[in-house]
């Protein structure tokens, strides 16, 4: 089962690399990292996803408070989320199945955001079923290229603090946060 | 007040209470060192960095407060990577302060330039890299604060050339440090208290398992009284040795692979572990799947990420063990578990016959002599730092500790090379204590160099070698699973009684078993370091023994005297 998780992090230099080197040390598998600002100067959001039959998704979390850097980790797994992927596809397009191409664009509710004679680049973004869907149906016309962000992910709710889920007998850090 | 960099740094060492710092000059801590001069800090050249962080860990186990080591850019760094490591496994507080080129040559290969943050990032509890004079007050402060609290670690500060000559227009910064992400406030919640006090008195055969977790956190007195009020044995780590006496009558003695056999069968049948600052090792546990199958386990543990870790655990009180026993005491009435003592104490069995020390005097001098009678005749009172290997564990089963921080050794990491240097760290933060570094002839031999800091220092630091001629703990695994077949571990050895003669040092040796208590008198009472030579049996092996992976109850065990004395006739 695929988890996400959402670390907040100081925006200090080495901090991506503590994160990596930790998962590293420990052997724990990362199925996609993404880094980017926040609301807040001085603080990164790092949202990780991992499959949990693989790697233990508690341990992350407690190894990952371990480090001086990181202020706070939730579980999304563990609550209603909003979770997108964008992705680039560079699909060939000669003219005769352009037209074909730009209907799969309409269903899927993506966009073109380069044309040239024999190629188009598509954007498409949501969660990583749709987006696998996609790049499955484009594989006929031949994929050039392609790049994905990796997951980003939000709770929903107004409650900007990821709500943490104490058990009693886990991390210690769900108090009093 | 305008001061230099450097001149900072110690300002902010000094705050930190630091006297002793263990270190080795060069170019990128020029600055660093010619500043040193000004200050009151006792500095003491070690031969090699690896001494440096040993000394810093050594001084910090034996209740120096933290540790500073100081070295400088490229291999002067790297040479402590060793002993920042060996201080990470067993949690002990120092703090490495490194040279670095300056800032601008800082990614081009320059001379002496190495990534040290880089290279000890998963070693370290945190580290810095420095560059700006204006950051040195700030990244010290916390580096000692997170050193110090919360699970003790090393710490290390990479400080660029020019940082430290920057001129810096200086005010003490003393307002509370600020670490968002560093969180000290973790108690173990009411109701899992609550949880443990039913789990508690609800157990018929419960033990306690004391790691060095209690002795961080200063809570053998809880400890003790927790054990007395509800009767429970109590269990040692390896480095939990001290945290409870090992002359009280509840204390069953150390635990795991080279633990006492009856220890380890309690711990098998036990229905409930009350497992205190350790961290179930693979040495303490043997085989997982068949790790004390009946019992119940409650984690007192600081660290969040050792919970479950290893071992599943069923009750976990995350917070300090002396704060989690402070709270836990008052909601405990008192218990009885007689029976289940008795039953312990039958299990001793034949373990006393087997034992060494009580078979009949064949002439040999074993390692555990020459261990008991140093116990005896320093009264059980001296600050031992044993090395790694056949040496450490003998230390371990025959040096009985009543008093905590008087045991130093490497335990998790098994840093051969550890005691000396480790042992001139203790004697500065102790310099009322008789210290004893006692060592095997190979883990000696790598940091032997030191014996020349002993005499510049012109400190007293004995000294025992338990020479077998061996590197003996591999030879004992070669011996036990690779059918004899002795690759690389029979070693040929300088004459150490000339090698402290030649460090202006007292050298010693014994051969006999009659000859240890007067060489010991004669090293206690002869000034400055002195360094016994005790050429032991050569293929004696430490028992009980639990394989490694293998199940905890399923102990090698030392063969029946008969058979001992048998042997040691027909070698006679």
């Amino acid at each position: 089962m695929q988890h996400t998780l959402v670390a907040l992090v100081e925006d200090k230099p080495g901090v991506l690399n503590r994160v990596a080197s930790l998962f590293r040390r420990r052997a724990f598998n990362i199925e996609s990292l993404t880094v980017g600002h926040t609301e807040q100067p001085g603080i990164s959001r790092m949202t990780i996803v991992i499959d949990s039959n693989v790697t233990n998704a508690e341990r992350v979390t407690a190894n990952l408070y371990k480090q001086v850097n990181v202020i706070q980790v939730s579980d999304l797994a563990e609550q209603p989320a909003v979770s997108r992927d964008l992705a680039l596809v560079k699909v060939a397009a000669v003219p005769e199945r352009r037209s074909e191409i730009m209907q799969l664009v309409e269903v899927y509710r993506s966009r073109i955001v380069d044309v040239t004679n024999d190629s188009l680049i598509i954007e498409i973004t949501g969660d990583e079923n749709k987006i696998d869907s996609f790049v499955d149906v484009l594989r006929p016309f031949g994929i050039l290229e392609m790049v994905r962000t990796g997951v980003v992910a939000m709770a929903r709710g107004a409650n900007p603090q990821p709500s943490f889920n104490g058990n009693g007998n886990g991390n210690g850090h769900h108090q009093e946060l | 007040m305008k001061l230099t960099g450097a001149q900072v740094i110690w300002e902010c060492l000094v705050r930190e209470g630091v006297k002793t710092v263990f270190g080795y000059p060069g170019g990128a801590n020029l600055p660093l060192y010619d500043a040193m001069l000004d200050y009151p800090v006792h500095h003491v050249l070690v031969r090699h960095e690896q001494g440096a962080a040993h000394a810093a860990d050594g001084y910090a186990r034996a209740g120096g407060g933290v540790g500073v080591a100081l070295a400088t850019s490229g291999p002067g760094a790297t040479n402590l990577v060793t002993g920042i490591a060996t201080a990470y496994m067993d949690s002990s507080p120092i703090v490495c302060i490194t040279g670095q080129v300056a800032s601008k040559f800082i990614g081009y290969d320059a001379f002496q330039e190495t990534d040290i943050t880089g290279i000890t990032l998963p070693i370290t509890k945190h580290n810095y890299l420095v560059t700006e004079g204006r950051d040195l007050t700030g990244v010290l402060r916390e580096a000692f604060y997170i050193a110090r609290s919360g699970r003790p670690g090393p710490v290390l500060v990479d400080i660029a050339k020019d940082a430290q000559q920057a001129s810096i227009d200086w005010e003490y910064d003393d307002r509370p440090i600020r670490l968002p992400g560093y969180r000290l406030d973790v108690h173990p919640l009411s109701k899992s208290l609550q949880q443990a006090v039913e789990m508690i008195q609800s157990a018929s055969r419960p033990v306690i398992l004391a790691g060095q977790g209690v002795l961080l956190s200063g809570a053998m007195n809880e400890l003790r009284e927790f054990a007395e009020k509800e009767r429970v044995p109590v269990a040692m780590t390896l480095l939990g040795i001290g945290g409870f006496p090992s002359g009280h009558p509840l204390n069953l003695g150390m635990m795991g692979m080279h633990g006492e056999a009856w220890v380890n069968q309690a711990i098998q049948q036990a229905d409930l572990l009350l497992a205190m600052g350790m961290r179930f090792d693979d040495r303490v546990t043997g085989n997982l799947k068949t790790y004390a199958p009946d019992a119940k386990k409650i984690h007192f543990e600081i660290d969040p990420s050792e919970v479950g870790k290893n071992v599943k655990v069923d009750l976990a009180l995350v917070g300090d063990v002396r704060e989690s026993l402070t709270q836990l005491l008052p909601h405990l009435q008192p218990g009885d578990h007689s029976e289940w003592i008795d039953y312990i104490q039958e299990m001793r069995g034949d373990s006393t016959v087997r034992d060494i020390l009580n078979l009949p005097d064949n002439g040999h001098l074993y390692a555990a002599h020459v261990v008991n009678d140093l116990w005896r005749l320093t009264h059980g009172e001296a600050l031992v730092v044993s090395d790694v290997g056949q040496n450490q564990m003998w230390t371990a089963q025959y040096y009985k500790h009543d008093q905590p921080y008087t045991q130093i050794t490497s335990g998790g990491l098994g840093t051969m090379g550890f005691a000396l240097p480790a042992a001139i760290g203790a004697r500065f933060a102790r310099p009322e204590a008789e210290v004893w570094a006692i060592a095997g002839d190979g883990g000696f031999q790598m940091t032997q160099a030191e014996l020349a800091t002993a005499a510049q220092e012109d400190i007293k630091v004995n000294i025992a070698i338990l020479n077998n001629g061996y590197l003996g703990m591999v030879r004992q695994w070669q011996e036990f699973f690779y059918e004899r077949r002795y690759a690389a571990t029979p070693m040929k050895s300088p004459d150490f009684v000339k090698i402290a003669e030649a460090h202006g040092l007292t050298g010693l040796r014994v051969t006999e078993r009659s000859e240890v208590e007067a060489a010991v008198r004669q090293a206690q009472d002869t000034p400055g370091t002195v360094l016994i030579d005790f050429r032991v049996e050569q293929e004696d092996s430490v028992f009980p023994m639990v394989p490694a992976g293998a199940d905890l109850h399923n102990m090698i065990r030392r063969p029946l005297p008969e058979v001992l004395v048998e042997t040691a006739q027909s070698d006679l």
